[in-house]
């Protein structure tokens, strides 16, 4: 198949950023959406010119690395990641437009490339638990009720993509602190730090220049890991619980 | 913003309440108005003293809710991360995946509403503004405002403005209350009490002009 990409070309932070037209011809429909920009970069390259810059590691479906919007939608058409988005998603002769997350939280640092940092310091707020490190505990001694733990564990598949963040019309990061909060809030380890925790992670969210949740729910339809909209609910709840205790 | 709004939507089902006896007739209506509310909680309030406690804080909780909708507005526009006045270039998709309608309508409706109140306000106070000819029943009133086709058309506006608006906001302050559990933003059975509760507020609002402008009632 042929298609036409219009890819937002930008050199670095500083610069204003274009959408750029590129035709691509002999694109298998089995390609990955990655494996086709490899393609298209391949032909930049032969034509001496500078490749597009697009994040990607594991091309597996579970480091997050890979984000782009495709045609408006966080990564693409179908809802997974963008390295396990198919060209058979798209028709012969498409135009497809491809550009970076946008969020005032995500800075771009090139091309289709964005600075997630934010994200990695909402978890440094709060996002883990202070426990002793060692051998794993005797699983019976600690008992969870299999609805949390399956919950829970729902919770625990966010990948940190940001793709929740690009969708979201306010540019707000309320599913990725919310699927953290949940995944905490409902086992017994995260118990102790369960108020600080929230609080801590608000905080830095609104920081880091996030925007705040008007329960649209874009983000839950981008998921590539289908973290559901009820863990915002909790994630609201654990924080109105965290102020009244006042533990701020 | 969700407190503020809930306290809104409460006063809106009594208002609502107090519109539906007008079809009990000139007199249950006016006696109402002018006898029922007045006295409400009397002797223990003065007269008129529980119309002014619900007055004062209806303007509070309007004051409180357009200026948190500001400082959201605000803050949001700036976290999208706009380039070049869009924030993404392509003319796909604009509508997002799954946004309903009532959601990316929350702030201009707002602002319809807004206009909306003022008018509805000025409109209430005794004899100022009276569109259709003014009268000491405010039955009368009704009727003849109501036999005029823009009035029932401005009165439409606003009342579908309010549906819309409760249709995403009843939801949404439920979940910033951290009481809906609801695990998509469509389809759950919070969404369909939502709306219920949207299509009664319009509904029931719209039955008094309609039945005065299409079936002549009152006259």
């Amino acid at each position: 198949m042929n298609i036409t990409v219009r890819v937002w070309r930008q050199k670095n932070a500083d610069d204003k950023g274009k959408m750029v037209t590129y035709g691509v011809e002999n694109v298998s429909e089995d390609m990955s959406f990655l494996e086709m920009l490899d393609v298209l970069n391949e032909q930049l390259t032969l034509a001496d010119e500078e490749p597009i810059a697009f994040d990607h590691d594991c091309r597996e479906g579970i480091c997050g690395a890979c984000g782009v919007v495709i045609n408006g939608i966080a990564h693409g058409p179908q809802v997974t990641t963008t390295c396990q988005l198919h060209m058979r998603s798209f028709e012969d002769g498409a135009v497809i437009d491809v550009e970076p997350w946008r969020s005032g939280a995500f800075p771009v640092i090139k091309d289709l490339v964005v600075d997630r940092g934010s994200l990695d310091r909402i978890i440094q707020a709060g996002g883990y638990i202070s426990a002793p490190t060692g051998s794993a505990p005797e699983a019976n001694n600690l008992p969870v009720p299999k609805v949390d733990a399956d919950h829970a564990f729902e919770s625990a598949a966010c990948i940190g993509c940001g793709a929740c963040v690009a969708a979201c019309p306010n540019g707000s990061g309320m599913l990725f602190t919310a699927a953290k909060i949940t995944h905490l809030g409902l086992l017994p380890q995260g118990q102790p730090e369960r108020d600080s925790r929230v609080i801590g992670m608000v905080e830095q969210h609104d920081h880091e220049g996030f925007g705040s949740c008007t329960n649209i729910g874009e983000c839950t339809a981008a998921c590539p890991k289908g973290i559901p909209l009820d863990t915002i609910a909790r994630l609201n709840r654990d924080l109105l619980g965290a102020l009244a205790h006042g533990d701020a | 913003m969700a407190v503020s709004g809930l306290i809104m939507l409460g006063y809106l089902l009594v208002h609502m309440y107090g519109n539906l006896k007008f079809f009990q007739g000139q007199d249950k209506f006016d006696g109402y108005l002018h006898e029922t509310l007045p006295h409400m909680f009397y002797p223990y309030l003065p007269e008129g003293g529980a119309l002014w406690i619900i007055r004062v804080l209806l303007l509070v909780a309007l004051v409180v809710h357009v200026y948190c909708a500001a400082n959201l507005w605000r803050r949001n526009k700036a976290a999208a991360g706009y380039v070049g006045g869009k924030r993404y270039h392509t003319t796909q998709n604009k509508t997002g995946v799954q946004r309903s309608y009532a959601s990316f309508t929350m702030r201009w409706g707002g602002v319809i509403l807004l206009l909306f109140i003022i008018g509805h306000v000025a409109q209430m106070m005794p004899n100022w503004l009276s569109p259709g000819g003014a009268s000491d029943s405010k039955y009368d009133r009704v009727v003849n405002g109501f036999d005029l086709w823009w009035v029932v058309l401005l009165y439409s506006i606003g009342m579908i403005a309010v549906g819309f608006h409760l249709a995403h906001g009843f939801w949404s302050a439920l979940t910033t209350l951290g009481q809906n559990h609801s695990t998509t933003r469509r389809g759950s059975r919070w969404t369909a009490i939502s709306i219920g509760l949207a299509t009664l507020i319009t509904v029931g609002f719209l039955s008094v002009p309609f039945a005065v402008l299409f079936f002549g009632a009152g006259s």
